[in-house]
Parts: structure tokens; sequence; C-alpha cells
């Protein structure tokens, strides 16, 4: 039993680096050929575009294919640079299953809707009718974007900066908080669309009171937040600085609002995705401008591969704005790395 | 010969005497009366190292909330240097139980806090690293409080009382959450820091052989409402010995004092 046991072990020593040698060259292997896997899922789909006639009109199909192939020849040469560099294996390592899956799912799509016809047309639009829309419309579509992004952006900082202040100050006096409690109460859960057509004919121009609605959302969760921020800060910190001296403005400054920030970027980050909301709709009421009313007018003249282009920018801005909070509170809130699990 | 050199070089710096005259306290809870200080008289002389020791919840932190300036009291006066206590002042700093760092802060804007709540801190940025040179912790000057043990979070928050030269320094059970072994090195830190310092000192504590090794005088409070039991001076030159029979015997006695003679 035991003489078993230990040259079973031996043999495992002996056999120990060669197989792990083995394994190690193995997984190099699969993780270049991902990437030479990934360059040809994208080559496919370029020669998707030139398999056959087009079934509708575009104009962009020969670009589109021109451009598949010069991102399937890409990816090759950093497939190949992983043999000898560590970085290029490390970004094909992290990249490459999706650009394999993309390249799949561009050469599918562009198989049943351009060429096949499997997929009823006006609704889904080809790749090359979505690139169509970027290159033929990019002056209106960038407006569109401009108007959004300002619209946003007010409407936002205004909302977060009044929010913030508000939830401080309820936070702080118990006199504020009378007053403005029972407000925040009932006005804050409405949906702030739900004031709309109200606000559309209360304010002077259609943009003020899209600002204001915008604005409205991200108060309310900011406040709240803030709020309950400030209020839970321990009765311990105050003692120990008011034992070294502290003003009220330092207890306020320096350890309600710091103590009480990672509340507020739940606030901020909440009030964020309310606020796309209330911007989309509004553009779609009523402002004459903006990637809501894009795809409103897009929908009228049942322009579908305008609807997804203006989609996906509208997307990718959304997710833009919640990485920009996200790196904000990254490098403000960098204490809680190893208090808080991310 | 110590003890001398020890007292002389307290008293010839800081230090401010601390007279508590006739202090009776007590807290409202949910209509009913709690009282939980009766009529307490002490006194400390400039430089001095006293310890106050009770059972637990019997009103000794609620005398150094008073002392600190943290409340009023409901009858009876407070004086630093002949002078009432109305309120904070940061020549009187309490260290807590918990260290209560600000975990948003680095070590060294930990010990800074004082400094900058009084408006100084451009001025005197070089106490904050005596102060932290004082506690040994310069090299962790730039880490945050997660990153510390408690032995560590402790002497910073000692550093953050210390940088404010305080005349009477408030230690509220402030080894009570700390391991045995950190407990006992730090005990050794405090004598440190007060010989060199010359504040005058009150240490709460239950721990009967703590207050023994650290203060000049011990005084000994009842069960709540706290009431002065006895006030015994500790007659020992600095460094002491933890097996010193002569300490041993007052233990004895203390143990006595507090009811709990049969553990002995």
């Amino acid at each position: 039993m035991s003489t078993y046991s230990v040259s079973s072990a031996l043999d495992l020593a002996r056999e120990g680096p060669r197989s792990s040698r083995i394994i190690k060259l193995g997984r190099v292997l699969r993780v270049r050929l991902v990437g030479v896997v990934a360059s040809l899922s994208w080559l496919a789909f370029g020669m998707s575009c030139h398999w056959r006639a087009d079934i509708g009109d575009w104009s962009r199909t020969n670009e589109v294919a021109t451009a598949a192939f010069v991102i399937s020849g890409l990816i090759l040469v950093v497939a190949l640079a992983a043999f000898w560099s560590q970085r290029a294996a490390d970004v094909v390592q992290r990249r490459a299953p999706w650009l394999v899956l993309l390249g799949i799912v561009l050469a599918v799509w562009e198989a049943v809707t351009a060429k096949l016809g499997w997929l009823p047309l006006p609704f889904f639009p080809s790749p090359q009718a979505i690139v169509e829309v970027y290159t033929d419309d990019f002056p209106k579509l960038l407006d569109s974007v401009w108007a959004s992004v300002k619209l946003q952006l007010g409407g936002y900082a205004i909302g977060a900066a009044v929010g913030f202040i508000t939830g401080v100050s309820i936070g702080w006096s118990r006199a504020v908080g009378y007053w403005v409690h029972p407000l925040l109460r009932f006005i804050g859960p409405l949906p702030a669309t739900a004031w709309l057509p109200i606000a559309f004919f209360a304010f002077p121009s259609s943009w003020s009171a899209s600002t204001f609605l915008i604005a409205l959302a991200t108060g309310f969760p900011v406040t709240v937040l803030t709020w309950s921020g400030v209020a839970s800060v321990s009765n311990a910190y105050y003692d120990v600085a008011r034992t070294l001296g502290a003003k009220p403005s330092f207890l306020v400054f320096k350890v309600a609002i710091p103590a009480a920030l990672p509340h507020v970027f739940v606030g901020l980050f909440m009030g964020l995705g309310a606020s796309f909301a209330v911007l989309v709709v509004a553009e779609m009421m009523g402002v004459k401008a903006g990637l809501g009313w894009y795809l409103q007018w897009a929908q009228g003249w049942a322009a579908y591969a305008n609807m997804y282009a203006a989609l996906l920018v509208m997307s990718l801005l959304c997710s833009g704005a919640i990485t920009a909070l996200f790196r904000v509170r990254d490098r403000l809130l960098i204490w809680q790395k190893g208090v808080v699990k991310w | 010969m110590v003890r001398a050199v020890a007292v002389k070089q307290a008293e010839s710096q800081a230090g401010a005497a601390l007279d508590v005259e006739e202090v009776s306290h007590h807290f409202n809870i949910d209509g009913k009366t709690l009282p939980v200080l009766d009529r307490v008289t002490l006194n400390a002389r400039p430089g001095e190292f006293v310890a106050l020791l009770g059972p637990s919840g019997c009103g000794k932190s609620t005398l150094l909330r008073l002392v600190a300036g943290l409340e009023p009291p409901r009858s009876g006066r407070l004086l630093e240097d002949g002078r009432a206590i109305t309120g904070l002042n940061p020549s009187r700093v309490v260290v807590f139980q918990d260290p209560t760092l600000f975990p948003w802060r680095t070590v060294w804007k930990n010990v800074a806090l004082g400094l900058e709540a009084q408006g100084i801190i451009k001025s005197e940025r070089h106490r904050v690293d005596a102060a932290l040179e004082l506690v040994g912790l310069k090299s962790f000057a730039n880490a945050y409080p997660h990153q510390l043990s408690g032995g560590m979070a402790q002497r910073v928050s000692l550093a953050r009382a210390l940088v404010n030269d305080p005349d009477i320094l408030i230690l509220d059970e402030p080894l009570g959450k700390l391991d045995s072994l950190t407990r006992l090195s730090m005990q050794t830190e405090i004598v440190s820091l007060w010989q060199r310092q010359g504040f005058t000192t009150l240490l709460v504590t239950h721990d009967i052989e703590e207050a023994l090794f650290l203060a000049q005088r011990v005084i000994v409070f009842s069960d709540r409402p706290a009431k002065m039991k006895a006030d015994i001076a500790v007659d020992r030159a600095y460094p002491r010995h933890r097996g010193d029979p002569y300490l041993a015997d007052l233990r004895h006695e203390i143990l006595g004092l507090l009811g709990l003679d049969e553990t002995w």
C-alpha cells in the first residue's frame, strides 16, 4: 500500500514538468489559434458581402466588404504577432472570442438579409444599410447627438447639483428636513414624465421644459441617497472632529459629505438611468432635435436602418456616460478599495 | 530616582490641573431618569497620570465626556487650570475605544485633522510628521485606515490626539479592543509618550493590571451611579514590572473593593 503510493508519487513527480509543459504549450497554441479563427470569421463576413448580388439597392456593399477584409487582415497580424509578443498575446486572449462571434453574427446577418431575403425587408435592414446611414446621413445624426448630449448634460448637471445640496441640507438640518421631506415624499416618486404635459406649456421653450424634467428625474434619487448618506454618518466621527476643534462647516464639508459620498454616487447612478428615459421621451414628444426625435422621425419614414443606427449611437452614449461616472467614482472613492467589494 | 526624573520631566512641560467638583449627571431615557454620576470630586495635578477604574457601565466614560466638554454636567463644576470647562477645546483631546479613523483619509490626513479643523495646518505640517514619528508610523503616512492592524490604527488615533499638543489627554479604554499582546506593548508606549510630552492623563479602564501598570493614582468607582470608592496612590517608579509584589498587593485590594475578592 505504502510502496504503491510512494511509487505513484514518484511517477507524478517525474511526469509533472513534462505534462505541465505540454498543457502550457496547448494553452498558448489555443490562444493563438483563436486569433486566427477570429480573422477567418471576419474574412467570412467580407466574403458574404460578395457572395451574390444584393436583393435590395444598397450603395455601400463593397465598402463594407473591404472594411471586413481589412479588419480580418489586422486581426491576423495581431494573432501572428502573438507568437512573439506577450502583449499581443494578451490582447488576443482578451478580445478574440468576441471577435469570432461578431464576425460570424455579421456574416449570418448579411446572408439572411441582403443575400437571401429570409427576413422581411424594411424591418430588418442589412449591415450595409446601417453603414449607409452613418456615411450618408452623418450631418443630421451628428446634429442629433450634439442636441441630445447638450440637453442631457445640462439637465443632469442641474439635477445632480440641486439634489446634492438638498440632500445635504435635509440630512444636516432638522428644520430644512421638516419642510422639504413631505414635498419630497409626494413629488419624488412621481415619474418625471408625468409632468410632461404641464412642463411643455408652463415653460417658455420645449428645451427648458425638457431640461427641467431631466433635472427632476436626476434630482430625486440624488437627493434621497445623499440625505440617507449624510443621516447615516456615525456620531463617533462628529465627536472626534468636535473634540479636535471642528466648527460646524468643517463637520459638513469634511465629515458628513465625504462620509456620504458612496451613497451619493449610487444616487448619481440611478439618476443617470432615470434621466436617459426622460431625455428620449421628451425628445420624442416635444423637442425638435436629438436622438429621440431622430428615432421618431425615422419611424415616420419607415427608415428602419436609420432607427437601428440611432439606437446603436444612443447605447454607446449611455454606456459611455455610465463608464465616465464610474471613472469619477473610482477616483474619488479610491479609499473604498479593499473596504467593500466593487 | 528614575521616578523623580520622570515626574520632574512631566511637570516641567505642558500639563494642566484638572478639578472635578461635586459633579452629578443623569440621562433621561424614555421619560425615566437614569443617574450616572453621583457627586464626584477629584483633582489631578498638572502632568499627573490618573486612572479611573470601575465596573462596566458605571459612568466612567460619561465623566470623560464631561471633562472633554462634549456635554455639560447637570450639576457641579469642572475646571481646567482653574478655568471652568464650558465646551470643547483642543487642549483636551479624547482617544476613544474605537480608533474612529476617517476611512476616506490617509493616515497623514487623519493625524492632520485637528490642525486642519483649527485652520493652522498650512504652517504646522511638521507637527503631523512629528506626531507620526512619535508613534512610529511615519512610513505609513500614505496608507488608508483599512490597511492598518488594530494596534496601528489605535496608534494613529493617539498621534491624531497628540498632534494638538494637549494639556489633558483623555483616554477612554483606548486598549480595550486590542489583542492582549498588542495591549501590553501599547501600555509601555503610552507611558513613554506621557513621560516625554508631560500632559495630564485621565485613563478610563476596567483592566486593573493596566491601571496599576500605567497610573500614578487609581480611582475606584462604585456601580452606577458612579461614586468614588477609593483613591489609591501607586507609589512605584517607571518602568514598572508586572510581577512586582507591590502591584500585586494593590491589585488584591482593588479586587476586594470591586466585590471580586473570591476571584483572587
